[in-house]
């Protein structure tokens, strides 16, 4: 059961095969089995789970049919849902309870999905393997001695580890596409602005985007059709009809022009791992795409822009976590010490380095020469893709700097920071983008293959082309199936 | 774009985050690298360039100022860290 994925859970539920029932028994059982190795959930969500299956059961014998049917979910812990402790991974909202539910959840969860736990992340999205959690330590499902990614990392391994059929992801640096590469799994950021932030608890306002990590691509395109569209509740969410994409996504690339971006190839991953990308450009040409050399000079500087920009929002948006109104309060002996020692107590490291650099990147003097420059910088990135694409439809590119790495090997930020490499670029640009498996490898000395991603990117509005062309990639290559998680026992340490 | 030392213990009151003394070295020395490497951006000609706020063109919304329901204020209330009737109860803020 466990391993069937989402579409297909749909399909045996609408036509009443499996009860929505049976299939959330199976992934609580699940979860119950192995996520004490994994950790991929802060918060099981079993008797909710069981309610909600119970309506799934009752619309479809009622003659609804449901495009998400019992289909269980894992919900990135940084998504509110109304009733459930909501923690962002941080002691400031350890012990908050969500008073609502964000636009994309309830979304789901109306076309029948069935959420089964809410994940864990590096704390407030920041981060990018899920160490940065102040409340638990999520491992790779493939390698338990290696990190899931970040900071999407527990949707990531609740997936890949058959706990949950979709896991909801937030991504605003790389954040769903570097643990879906990390985790055999599609990870699909849409354009910025077609899913709701309503209900997402704000990183950086002008990059956060909701996503979903899959075992397949029509997984991500059933979840992206329901979730998307208009919400009132969002102001920067687009009015703008969304195209469907889950049905007849094309199963053949031909004819598409394919940018490969030249500068990325000085980044020296390794000669393995060059070898693998260079494999999955060749299988794009075999299978028909015309490869074409495009330039995005600007793009280097990506991770420079990002993190002022995203900093700089961060310092504005996490103001509201000064003990006030909800969360962690420390007492002080006036309001001022309360917030000083309510923040020093309930963020962590990083958090704290990221607002300490954004209130300085926006502190009198220091403005124009960072912030202003650093937007400036955004501008032309965004000019550099809309020159690529006018000589091709799809970018390709590698989804992360490295495969898995190993638990405290990034212990230096700035190492961290780079994992985002590739996938920063389009964030800043606001384009569609989405990792898919395509090859392993076995890195540094380790003994178990990990996954490795390729990044498919299109221009603005794109993800039916986008998850077309993935689609057919993935019919064609199958490289998500030449491995199972490896749920061992852990190592000692 | 300065080089010079961030003073992370004034960033740090902006900012309304108390640090102990090992937390400024060490943040100062992390965010120093940081700026070390942002400051690349110095290499860029933006003279001409706009700058990018958000990427998608959008416009700005209103709505008819009508009542709407939102939360109920016990709900709201329910997770304050500290209360008094309908009201958040906070630290003094004034001085004596």
């Amino acid at each position: 059961m466990v391993e069937l994925l989402g579409a297909q859970i749909a399909r045996g539920v609408n036509a009443r095969e499996v009860s929505a029932r049976e299939v959330a028994e199976a992934f609580l059982a699940r979860a119950v089995a192995v996520d004490g190795r994994v950790g991929a959930y802060l918060t099981l969500l079993a008797e909710r789970a069981r309610a909600a299956a119970a309506r799934v059961a009752a619309r479809v014998a009622a003659g609804e049919q449901l495009p998400l049917a019992g289909v269980p979910v894992a919900v990135k812990d940084n998504m509110c849902l109304e009733g459930t402790r909501t923690t962002c991974g941080s002691r400031i909202l350890e012990g908050w309870i969500a008073p609502y539910t964000a636009t994309a959840v309830a979304r789901l969860i109306e076309a029948g999905a069935v959420p089964i736990g809410k994940t864990n992340l590096d704390e407030f999205a920041m981060g990018s393997s899920c160490e940065n959690s102040a409340l638990g330590v999520t491992r790779n499902p493939y390698d338990l001695e290696r990190v899931p990614g970040g900071s999407s990392g527990g949707s990531a391994a609740a997936v890949a580890a058959r706990e949950a059929a979709i896991g909801l992801g937030s991504d605003t640096g790389g954040s769903i596409r570097e643990p879906g590469a990390f985790c055999n799994l599609v990870g699909f950021k849409p354009t910025y602005g077609r899913v709701s932030r309503y209900g997402l608890i704000a990183f950086a306002s002008s990059l956060d985007q909701i996503g979903p990590l899959t075992r397949s691509v029509e997984d991500a395109a059933l979840a992206y059709d329901v979730m998307s569209g208009f919400d009132p509740m969002d102001a920067t969410s687009i009015d703008r009809p969304v195209e469907p994409a889950a049905t007849g996504l094309r199963t053949d690339i031909g004819g598409l022009r394919i940018g490969l971006v030249r500068q990325f190839d000085t980044q020296g991953l390794g000669e393995e791992i060059d070898e693998a990308y260079d494999r999955a450009y060749h299988d794009l040409q075999a299978l028909g795409a015309e490869l074409v050399d495009v330039t995005l000079p600007t793009a280097d500087y990506g991770l420079a822009t990002y993190y002022l920009i995203a900093p700089a929002e961060c310092s504005s948006n996490l103001a509201r976590f000064d003990g006030v109104r909800y969360g962690l309060r420390v007492d002080g002996a006036d309001v001022r010490e309360m917030y000083d020692r309510t923040r020093a107590a309930g963020f962590g490291p990083e958090v704290k380095r990221r607002i300490l650099i954004g209130t300085y990147a926006l502190s009198s003097g220091y403005y124009d020469a960072y912030y202003v420059r650093a937007q400036k910088a955004r501008t032309l990135i965004a000019r550099d893709f809309d020159a690529a694409f006018a000589q091709c439809d799809l970018i390709a590119c590698p989804a992360a700097s490295s495969p898995a790495f190993r638990f405290n090997a990034k212990s230096d930020p700035y190492s961290m920071y780079l994992m985002d490499y590739y996938t920063i670029p389009m964030s800043l640009a606001g384009l569609p983008a989405l990792s898919v498996p395509c090859g392993w490898v076995t890195p540094d000395g380790g003994s178990a293959p990990m996954p490795l991603g390729l990044q498919l990117c299109a221009p603005l509005f794109g993800e039916r082309l986008l998850l077309g062309a993935a689609h057919a990639y993935e019919r064609l290559t199958r490289h998500a199936d030449a491995h199972k998680p490896a749920l061992g026992e852990v190592a000692p340490t | 774009m300065s080089s010079e030392k961030i003073d992370v213990r004034y960033v740090a009151e902006l900012a309304r985050i108390a640090l102990t003394d090992e937390e400024v070295d060490r943040f100062g020395e992390q965010l120093g690298d940081l700026l070390a490497h942002v400051n690349a951006l110095a290499e860029l000609d933006t003279n001409a360039v706009p700058a990018t706020a958000q990427v998608i063109e959008s416009r700005n919304v209103t709505r008819e100022d009508s009542v709407r329901p939102g939360l109920e204020r016990e709900v709201v209330l329910a997770q304050a860290p500290s209360r008094q009737g309908a009201f958040f109860r906070v630290p003094r803020i004034i001085a004596e």
